[in-house]
């Protein structure tokens, strides 16, 4: 194990994180508000913490293997959201540490699950923050990292591959550092054009950028008690389509850029991915149809709500609790599904699932005829068997993983509806659940305990499952 | 630059490798899955799955917007086929690796025409063309030639006895009058490019440029030289082999080959008929003894297998063979060899990879001035380069004393028409002149890069 070169990249990512805390000081200084100290004094700690890990661990070896790099990655996520919880508790925006960290996790891991009763009373300070730590969560800050530092080591595939969700990570150009920039000049000018469109309707600015920041890392804390819901359906249309393209792999936006128009419209995850969009808003208009007096408000809030739980984002436009069970329960298993691989979306990713039910079909046909030989194929091209079996196996965990987590949980005398439900949504960084964490409730009942149960879980989800467990098992420590 | 680079066998990876530390932008393509996802966690380039001339695959690694191309899987047709493709799809400059005898005879010019090739690589004819030198020289470990042989630099290992042991270059200078410059300096891990006081070692491996006939003078000096060889047992009836012996053939020498396999010796006796061709298994002592390795001036040991050559060399060595040669190709086996004491090793790996890394500087520059030749040397860590100087070069008669270079840089030679200068302080750089020039730790693109 390579100590240093693991301390030296947290160091820088600390010094990241502190600049990143410089805007929500200027938000509060705007705002005139008391806790730009908080922040400013947070952000004196990171950069100190960063600078002095930077200059202690010089590491005379850059070679990142997997090993480091599911070490790194694991290491900054929980010390970034540990440092991010700080400001929350300073300011007294959030008293308890615990609440903090539960909020902070949920912000980096875009979840958006909310421990506050009240966030109309929060300062503009914090609400930024909270936000804003979706927006750096959403596309990975070692991503972000690697797109600003200068020499990147030639091994750094694994960082990349530990922190971006999906079965197969792939570049775009050549250079891991070319590929984080791209990213994020999309990710960028995406969040932009969504910010523009919001102010074009007459959204105050603060409430545009916050809410562009919630819908592009797919996360979802909001800055009023019932979310987006008080908005004109004008921007409730714009939130819902944005939240939708946020959901889709970014390379095809790269494809698009490079005028590969037929690759795009080629991939078979695009399509089932916006098929799933569909046919669940479909039917849940149909559902809901009595409920609401009118068809355009039908269509408008099953879509929106189908988008925004289907791209594992959390904001919602209707208490969808009061819904019919079927919407319901469809809402419920979409939470499962999440967006596609390469997005900020969580969840399993549609690839996964396409690629579970090929492999269904091709056992089905191997039962009927024993001597079968098949290969599976996605985007028209063979998937291999090593691919496919991780797919498998991938799956087997995260149930595994949600399993656990419910257990532990489960002694909240909440009810098998929410304790469940909120097992899931945070698993697959949705937010709210059904019931007692429905999308007007909050988890804010729930034991210090549990809390952080809840917060392991997002941070499980958010980065697959794999490196978390790989980094915390003591023989990836141990010298053998 | 984009460089693509089909097929990541041995030579494909040190290309990858070599072209990767330039900074250039690469795209791999090969037909395994298990080489590519390798490939794709070791090096940051980006990998494509698929057959070297399939349209489809070229069109995904994005062929028509590579500055050159670089075809070097397993078959020669193949690669061939490879570059025409993408030359037609629009890549700038293409690359192929053709090592079948038959294509490198006359027919080699028409075909690179015709196929619109930039350059066409032959390990093994390039590997026999420096194994020749070293025979022609045994004395140096190794040799490399610069414009057009007229101007060399020979590495020397200083042996424990030596009478250079403990001298600085100043002194040496001064003892051994002759027309040369200690160049760059290799001692363990380290290497250094020498000033005035530096005092060499026994031990240490160092780097010498003159004017050929300058450096006989010097090695007579230094009590060194060995007289060039005249038999020499080559075992393993390859294709360098092949290329060697006709080489040796041509001035004179008698060439003995042993290899195992009883068909490729006949193939070698019926193209080189004055070769004296054995079938015999060559790791046998005894066989080596009964064929008189020990009255031989030279054995080069040329099996497929690494660990077979250094084997048998050190055999080789143990008979007092004056000068032994192995083809090492894997990079970790080459040190521990050295340090094992082989002294003098080749690796056809390691002479194609510096041959596309020249070329790959020689397209970047095509304005500057020219990179005409490049070498790596000491295990890659310092190199030696020849420019062509441009009229519209800044430092054109300035003394090189006034010229402000960058540290570990020297200038080591400036030819100027058909005279070779060791430059000293005094001596300018005019416009026409070829300049070369020795680095460690660090890679020139243009002739403008050695001013600090």
């Amino acid at each position: 194990m390579n100590y240093k070169v693991i301390f030296n990249t947290i160091g820088r990512v600390a010094v990241a994180e502190a600049f990143l805390l410089l805007l929500p000081t200027a938000v509060s200084l705007i705002y005139g508000e008391s806790c730009y100290m908080a922040f400013l004094l947070t952000a004196m700690f990171s950069f100190l913490l960063g600078v002095l890990l930077h200059l202690c661990f010089k590491p005379k070896n850059h070679v990142i293997y997997a090993k480091e790099g599911f070490a790194i990655v694991t290491l900054v996520w929980l010390g970034m959201s540990a440092i991010g919880a700080v400001p929350f508790v300073l300011c007294g925006d959030i008293p308890s540490y615990a609440d903090a960290f539960f909020e902070t996790v949920s912000g980096f891991t875009t979840t958006g699950a909310s421990i506050l009763r009240d966030v109309e009373s929060l300062n503009h300070g914090t609400l930024f923050w909270r936000s804003f730590s979706h927006w750096v969560g959403g596309m990975g800050v070692l991503v972000f990292v690697m797109a600003i530092i200068p020499n990147v080591s030639d091994r750094s595939i694994h960082i990349m591959r530990a922190e971006m969700p999906g079965p197969v990570v792939g570049k775009i150009v050549p250079r891991v550092k070319d590929t984080a920039k791209i990213l994020y000049l999309i990710y960028i000018a995406l969040t932009a054009v969504e910010v523009v469109m919001l102010l074009c309707g007459g959204m105050p600015v603060f409430d545009s950028l916050v809410h562009s920041f919630g819908t592009a890392g797919t996360g979802g804390f909001g800055i009023k008690s019932d979310s987006i819901a008080s908005y004109s359906p004008y921007h409730q249309w714009v939130i819902a389509i944005f939240m939708l393209l946020f959901g889709i792999n970014f390379n095809l936006y790269y494809l698009l850029l490079i005028k590969r128009f037929r690759s795009v419209f080629r991939s078979t995850e695009l399509w089932v991915y916006i098929a799933i969009a569909f046919v669940s808003s479909a039917i849940i208009t149909l559902n809901v149809f009595p409920m609401y007096k009118n068809s355009s408000d039908a269509i408008r809030q099953s879509v929106f709500q189908v988008s925004s739980i289907l791209t594992t984002t959390g904001y919602s436009t209707a208490d969808f609790n009061l819904w019919p069970s079927l919407s319901k329960g469809i809402i419920f298993v979409l939470m499962f599904s999440g967006g596609c691989a390469g997005s900020t979306a969580g969840g399993l990713k549609i690839s996964r699932t396409i690629m579970m039910f090929k492999m269904v079909g091709r056992e089905f046909k191997r039962m009927l005829h024993p001597r079968t030989v098949s290969t599976v194929r996605f985007e028209g091209k063979t998937v291999e068997e090593q691919t496919l079996q991780g797919v498998t196996v991938y799956f087997a965990v995260y149930m595994l993983c949600i399993l656990t987590t419910f257990l532990l949980i489960c002694h909240e005398p909440f009810g098998m509806e929410t304790n469940f439900t909120a097992t899931v949504s945070c698993f697959n960084n949705v937010g709210p659940g059904l019931a007692g964490v429905g999308p007007m409730s909050s988890y804010a009942d729930y034991s210090v305990l549990s809390k952080l149960v809840l917060s392991f879980a997002m941070l499980l989800g958010r980065l697959e499952i794999f490196p978390l467990l790989i980094a915390l098992s003591p023989s990836t420590w141990t010298k053998k | 630059m984009k460089i693509i680079v089909v097929g990541c066998g041995k030579i494909g990876t040190t290309i990858i490798k070599g072209i990767l530390a330039e900074g250039h932008d690469v795209v791999v393509i090969d037909n395994s899955q298990s080489v590519i996802s390798e490939i794709s966690d070791v090096y940051d380039v980006m990998c494509v799955c698929g057959g070297a001339a399939d349209c489809e695959t070229l069109d995904e690694a994005d062929v028509s917007k590579a500055d050159m191309f670089i075809a070097v899987t397993g078959s020669d047709e193949l690669n061939m086929l490879s570059c025409y493709i993408a030359k037609k799809m629009g890549a700038k400059h293409t690359v192929a690796r053709i090592r079948n005898p038959e294509y490198n005879d006359k027919s080699l010019g028409f075909m690179k025409q015709q196929l619109g090739l930039s350059l066409a690589i032959n390990p093994e004819m390039l590997a026999a063309r420096e194994l020749f030198n070293i025979l022609k020289l045994p004395s140096a470990v190794n040799i490399e030639t610069f414009s057009r042989r007229n101007f060399e630099m020979v590495e020397i290992r200083l042996k424990p006895d030596s009478a250079i042991d403990g001298l600085s270059i100043a002194d040496l200078r001064k003892k051994y009058p002759a027309n040369f410059l200690v160049c760059v300096v290799q001692r363990g891990e380290d290497v250094f490019i020498p000033s005035g006081d530096f005092v060499l070692k026994s031990g240490d491996r160092i780097g010498v440029t003159a004017s050929a006939t300058e450096i006989h003078k010097l090695l007579k000096n230094l009590g060194i030289l060995q007289k060039q060889a005249k038999n020499v047992m080559i075992l393993g009836a390859s294709r360098t082999a092949y290329y060697l012996a006709k080489m040796l053939i041509g001035i004179g020498n008698n060439v003995k080959i042993i290899d195992k396999e009883l068909r490729k010796c006949e193939r070698i006796s019926r193209t080189l008929p004055t070769v004296h061709v054995v079938a015999g298994d060559g790791a046998e002592q005894d066989l080596l003894l009964e064929e008189g390795i020990a009255s031989m001036d030279a054995f080069v040991a040329l099996t497929g297998m690494d660990e077979e050559n250094i084997l048998i060399s050190f055999f080789a060595a143990s008979q007092n063979v004056p000068k032994v040669i192995s083809k090492v190709n894997r990079r970790e086996f080459a040190s521990l060899a050295d340090n094992m004491g082989l002294e003098c090793i080749v690796s056809p790996r390691k002479i194609v990879a510096d041959v596309v890394l020249r070329f790959s500087r020689a397209i970047k520059n095509s304005e500057g001035s020219n990179v005409e030749t490049l070498y790596k040397l000491m295990d890659g860590k310092a190199e030696a380069l020849e420019f062509n100087v441009q009229p519209d070069f800044k430092y054109v008669n300035i003394s090189i004393k006034d010229m402000k270079l960058k540290t570990d840089i020297l200038i080591a030679g400036i030819i100027r028409g058909r005279k070779a200068i060791i430059p000293s302080g005094e001596d300018v750089i005019l416009a026409g002149d070829k300049v070369i020039v020795f680095a460690a730790g660090q890679s020139m693109n243009d002739l403008s890069d050695i001013i600090g």
